[in-house]
């Protein structure tokens, strides 16, 4: 065994030396191997691919840092780091193809151990099989033979006469054959000693031969062959002594008792292969002691067969399952130096590298035999071992090349972000740097275009011929044009550097909405109209700028792009109109085709701003009208201009609010005009919380309709000063048009004259009562003066379009009163002014004497109680707390120490009294910085100086009345000395009287016939 | 002579400077101030208007340097412009680009510009004044 083992040792090193050499894995390494080489041609070609393309990228990144920081040794070696990375990433790749490859050459080649080690224990397993079995058999026979000596000790040498002769030797052996598969045959030699050859001879009748068939020389015993079986039997006769491995045998058999083999040699007649077997028959019974001498006196004579191992084998392994796969040798190694093939091929043929030994045991004591197998051919290595290496090759591969392609879109993209980072905050530094410089330029440009218009003014002055004058004129208005393009540019600069806000101050929505009518006079064809709803309150909060610069661009807008018809403004409240105008849809479908009922009578863009709609929304507020107070503070107005101009093409409505961008490219030739107006009016719409959007036919014309969120106001202000003398005075309007009409009443009931409506002059007549006819003013509104004469029919003419403020100066002039002039009503703010100043103290602080006196006078008609203060200084030392002033208005550029200084200053000194406990109040005096420049910059300095507010100089009642309601709002008025309709009352007393008797005259009957 | 006549006097002097464009918008508001709190305040304004301008119109006479010059001008240009004579402001303007841009001779042209217009002003501003007084004086009596 010991042997055995070194030797599968031995041959296991040398299997190991055969596999280096190219064989079929090393064939199918090559192959996958050189298909590695191939598959990273790409994935290389990947990996260079970005590489050289983050070289730029950083190489240009290095080189923008270069310049902004000029460290040339910081970029340098930040280019040797990327280099490095680089090649990191080249030795990452081909680190992952190596790993893979050794990880797949590991995988196939235990694949192959596997394998072989199954084989092998298959082989052990098949050769001990076959060992055993052998064996086995052998032992049976070898039992057989054991039980025919003691057939033969009993029956032949205990019986006398011989109970056997050779027949029945013969014939029993030939019958019991099958016990013993191994034997040839069996044959019995006597045992007979030199003294008892002559008698032996003389009994058997037949001279004993050698085995070279000659007759057996003297020698001291015999052994002859006396029975044989019928396949010895040409054994018979011979003396078993004279072969030298019978002999032998026989002489190891006796003196052992066992069954004693030969060594194997050729047959004599098969010329097989072959082994003698010998077995002693003794004449007694010996015991398991006995000696060798008693063993030899006691025996009678042999057993004996040929053992033809070659065919025997052959048979037998045959039955067994796989026969073909291996090969099988069987020696003898009695002498272990040189081996005996028993059975088997002579040459090592077959697969030798794996071979089994298994020791054969026949009982035999001196001899060994043992059994080699070996399969016939090398085990294949199994594809398993070829395909799921490669698999797991090409599985690593493809997770490395994802890996990689993770990272590298990791990498790309985090490169794209910072770039766009980058990007982002230059654009936006861009655009902080655009609004900055708008803002900027348009001021400077601002400041010499002044210089350049105030020029023109002292050149119009001079002495001009008519020519030099038109020139002069046109620049003018061309100058005047550029200025209000400039604000307008400033004005986006602001929104969009976010940096307008919204005022909160109180207005009348309908003088705001007259003003922006008045600015437009009429083009020839046009009617303007515009019509406020009664559910809207007389006054609300909110910028009443900024309202009006929405609308006045709108209406701007539709005048500019309308040739004939009518533009209609109407504001009604959001939820109302919306209410009112959803179930309108169906009924403007069966309208007659050719007459509208709008204002003009053309048809318009959005079909619901007819005067079904509109009656809708009349007769709604006469039903609903006592729900008109709502609860909530916010109040959402929905503003439409409606026109009938050239409206918008189709394929541009989708950018009409994008800046600088108008509806084609030839508007502008032909109408002129930036395409800023919109866009700046979109975003004031969205800074008061609405929404602008528009309905547009071409040909027919717009409708723009905004929302627009203003807080309700409770304190109503004086407004503009209608008069209220015509309360309690009717009025009949002739109109076939109904919503004309309806605009009429709206202006007239503005009035407080009680409206009746009638479509035409018989109608009029019969509401008026016919005696009161001719005693009634009548006034005829016309848009053009020359139609305006009505055949001399009417009293006045009222220009179109048609205000509140126009028709009660033309009633009054009719009814032949005298306006009154009364300035301090002229101005909307000046009541409101009056008690927010009254009684408040001061400080006026400005340089120069004459402004000083004008800011002081202004601020005292008010009721204020004005200090002056000549410099910085002059106001710090007033200012020292405690003091009791209510307000600052401070000059920004004083010699020696400027307004902001001044402002810083008194903040300083606020905050340190705040500090130590402020005594009994917080110090916060409203600083309002006066200015003759007022712009963003300006503005920002005062703001970053503790300034609340600013005035623009010369002082503009109105800007003084913003600039005081937004820092005195919150704090409540001191009661007035007298309410605003109060003194419009007291400054009418002539006139109210005159109405007073006037009207008990006229009514019921209608005061004044309106044929509009 | 009455009250009536010296008003409408006053009126047409201050129409006429409108219409010559002497004044602007702003003298509205100067006479908007002007109540019966606070009679002879136009005449006051322009008294003092008249004596803050001849004072700097002489400073600057005398000066002609620049850097001085441009605060002179400015507070000339702000007196101006309170008040509502759009000529010197426009003048002052005008002025002022000249110091900024070092033109001494532009200055001078500027500076004569402006006195002129001054000069042209005065005159009509110290009518005024005296109807304004005139008109005060006579309101005076009848009050009392």
């Amino acid at each position: 065994m010991l042997f055995g083992a070194s030797r599968r040792l031995k041959q296991r090193n040398s299997r190991r030396r055969l596999i280096s050499p190219p064989s079929p894995d090393n064939i199918s390494l090559a192959s996958s191997s050189s298909s590695e080489q191939r598959r990273p041609q790409p994935g290389a070609e990947k990996i260079k691919g970005p590489v050289p393309y983050a070289f730029p990228v950083r190489n240009t990144l290095n080189a923008a840092e270069f310049g902004r920081s000029g460290m040339m040794g910081l970029a340098a070696g930040r280019g040797n780091r990327v280099a490095k990375w680089a090649k990191n990433r080249t030795v990452q790749v081909v680190v992952w193809v190596v790993a893979s490859m050794v990880i797949s050459l590991v995988v196939h080649l235990g694949m192959r151990r596997y394998n072989m080690e199954n084989a092998e224990k298959r082989l052990v397993s098949m050769c001990e099989d076959r060992a055993r079995m052998l064996q086995d058999q052998f032992a049976v026979s070898v039992n057989h033979v054991h039980a025919l000596a003691i057939l033969v000790s009993t029956f032949h040498l205990h019986k006398n006469p011989s109970a056997i002769d050779q027949a029945t030797f013969a014939e029993y052996t030939a019958m019991t054959a099958f016990e013993r598969p191994l034997f040839g045959g069996v044959a019995y030699a006597q045992r007979v000693m030199r003294s008892q050859r002559e008698k032996f001879e003389e009994q058997q009748g037949w001279v004993i031969r050698t085995m070279k068939r000659g007759p057996s020389p003297e020698q001291d015993e015999y052994a002859p062959v006396i029975f044989a079986q019928e396949t010895l039997s040409y054994l018979k006769t011979l003396d078993m002594m004279s072969g030298e491995e019978d002999r032998e045998n026989i002489l190891r058999a006796r003196a052992t008792g066992k069954a004693v083999l030969t060594s194997p040699f050729r047959l004599l007649n098969s010329n097989h292969l072959g082994v003698v077997f010998t077995f002693p028959v003794y004449r007694t019974h010996l015991s398991q002691t006995a000696t060798v001498e008693e063993r030899v006196e006691a025996t009678a004579g042999y057993l004996g067969g040929g053992f033809d191992i070659e065919s025997l084998v052959e048979t037998l392994l045959k039955q067994l399952a796989g026969n073909a796969e291996i090969l099988v040798n069987v020696y003898d190694v009695t002498n272990a130096s040189i081996p005996l093939i028993m059975y088997g091929p002579e040459q090592m043929i077959g697969y030798t590298a794996l071979s089994h030994v298994s020791m054969l045991e026949f009982g035999d004591p001196f001899r060994k035999h043992q059994m080699e197998c070996r399969y016939c051919q090398k085990p294949a290595v199994p594809w398993s071992a070829i395909y799921t290496p490669t698999g797991v090759f090409v599985i690593v591969m493809l997770i490395g090349y994802i890996i990689f392609t993770a990272y590298n879109r990791y990498a790309t993209v985090v490169e794209d972000c910072r770039k766009m980072e980058e990007l982002k905050v230059q654009a936006e530094a861009a655009d902080v740097a655009k609004s900055q410089f708008l803002a900027t330029v348009s001021h400077e440009i601002r400041t010499p275009m002044h210089g350049v218009l105030g020029m023109l003014d002292m050149l119009l002055d001079t002495e001009l011929s008519s020519t030099q004058k038109d020139y002069a004129q046109t620049a003018q208005v061309c100058g005047k044009a550029l200025i209000s393009l400039i604000n307008e540019v400033l004005d986006r600069a602001k929104i969009e550097a976010g940096k307008l806000e919204m005022e909160a101050v109180p207005f009348d929505i309908r003088s705001v909405l007259d003003d922006v009518i008045s600015l437009f006079s009429a083009k020839s064809g046009i009617e303007l109209a515009v019509f406020v709803s009664d559910k809207v309150p007389q006054v609300l909060m909110g910028d009443p700028g900024r309202f009006r610069q929405i609308v006045t661009n709108l209406v701007g807008n539709s005048i500019k792009f309308t040739e004939r018809g009518h533009i209609f403004i109407q504001v009604h409240l959001a939820d109302h109109a919306t209410a009112a105008m959803n179930p309108k849809t169906e009924m403007s479908s069966n309208r007659p085709p050719d007459s509208f009922d709008t204002l003009s009578g053309l048809e318009t863009a959005d079909g619901r701003n007819g005067w079904e709609t509109f009656k809708l929304l009349l007769s709604d507020w006469a039903e609903s009208g006592s729900r008109s107070g709502g609860d909530s503070e916010d109040i959402a107005l929905i503003v439409s201009v409606e026109d009938t101009g050239i409206g918008i093409p189709l394929q541009a409505q989708d950018r009409v609010f994008t800046p600088f961008m108008q509806a084609d490219s030839s508007t502008s030739r032909n109408y002129g005009g930036t395409g800023i107006g919109l866009s700046i009016s979109k975003c004031l719409v969205e800074l008061m919380g609405g929404q602008i959007s528009f309905i547009s036919r071409p040909h027919f014309g717009s409708t723009f309709t905004f929302t627009a969120v203003l807080k309700r106001c409770n304190h109503s202000n004086g407004g503009e000063p209608l008069p209220s003398s015509f309360r309690g005075t009717r009025a009949i309007v002739l109109d076939d048009r109904p919503v004309r009409s309806a605009v009429t009443r709206y202006h007239l009931q503005r009035l407080g004259i009680g409206v009746e409506i009638a479509t035409n002059a018989v109608a009029g007549r019969a509401g008026g009562g016919a005696a009161t006819t001719e005693d009634r003013p009548a006034v005829g509104a016309e848009s053009e003066k020359a139609a305006a004469a009505g055949g001399g029919l009417a009293d006045a003419v009222i220009m179109k379009p048609l205000r509140a403020s126009t028709i009660a100066a033309c009633l009054e002039q009719v009814a032949g009163i005298r306006k009154l002039h009364r300035p301090e009503l002229v101005n909307g703010g000046s009541a409101f002014l009056r008690r927010l100043l009254a009684g408040k103290r001061i400080l006026v602080v400005d340089d120069n004497k004459v402004n000083r006196r004008i800011a002081a006078g202004a601020l005292n008609k008010y009721g204020a109680n004005v200090e002056c203060a000549e410099s910085g200084s002059d106001a710090l030392s007033l200012l020292q707390i405690p003091h009791d002033f209510d307000a600052c208005f401070m000059d920004v550029q004083m010699p020696e120490m400027d307004g902001f200084e001044a402002t810083r200053r008194i903040r300083q000194m606020e905050s340190r009294a705040n500090a130590e406990g402020g005594r009994g109040r917080e110090w916060h005096v409203p600083v309002l910085a006066m200015t003759a420049d007022v712009i963003q910059a300006t503005y920002e300095e005062c703001m970053k100086s503790g300034m609340d507010g600013y005035v623009s100089k010369p002082f503009e009642e109105k800007q003084l009345y913003q600039a005081v309601a937004r820092f005195f709002k919150s704090q409540q008025p001191p009661p007035s000395p007298t309410a605003p309709h109060e003194e419009a009352a007291a400054a009418l007393p002539g006139w109210a009287a005159q109405m007073k008797l006037l009207s008990p005259l006229y009514i019921p009957t209608a005061n004044i016939t309106f044929c509009v | 002579m009455a009250a009536a006549t010296l008003k409408d006097q006053l009126n047409g002097l201050v129409n006429s400077m409108f219409a010559e464009g002497l004044l602007d918008d702003q003298f509205t508001q100067l006479q908007m101030l002007q109540d019966a709190n606070n009679p002879g305040f136009i005449a006051e304004v322009i008294t003092l208007f008249c004596e803050d301008a001849e004072r700097l119109l002489k400073e600057l006479t005398t000066l002609l340097y620049f850097q001085t010059l441009d605060a002179y001008v400015h507070q000339l240009k702000g007196s101006s412009s309170s008040v509502g004579a759009q000529h010197i402001k426009h003048g002052c303007i005008r002025f002022r680009q000249f110091c900024e841009e070092n033109s001494k001779e532009g200055c001078v042209h500027a500076l004569n510009l402006v006195k002129h217009e001054y000069y042209r002003l005065k005159t009509k501003f110290e009518t005024m004044v005296q109807l304004e007084q005139r008109i005060q004086a006579y309101e005076g009596q009848q009050q009392q």
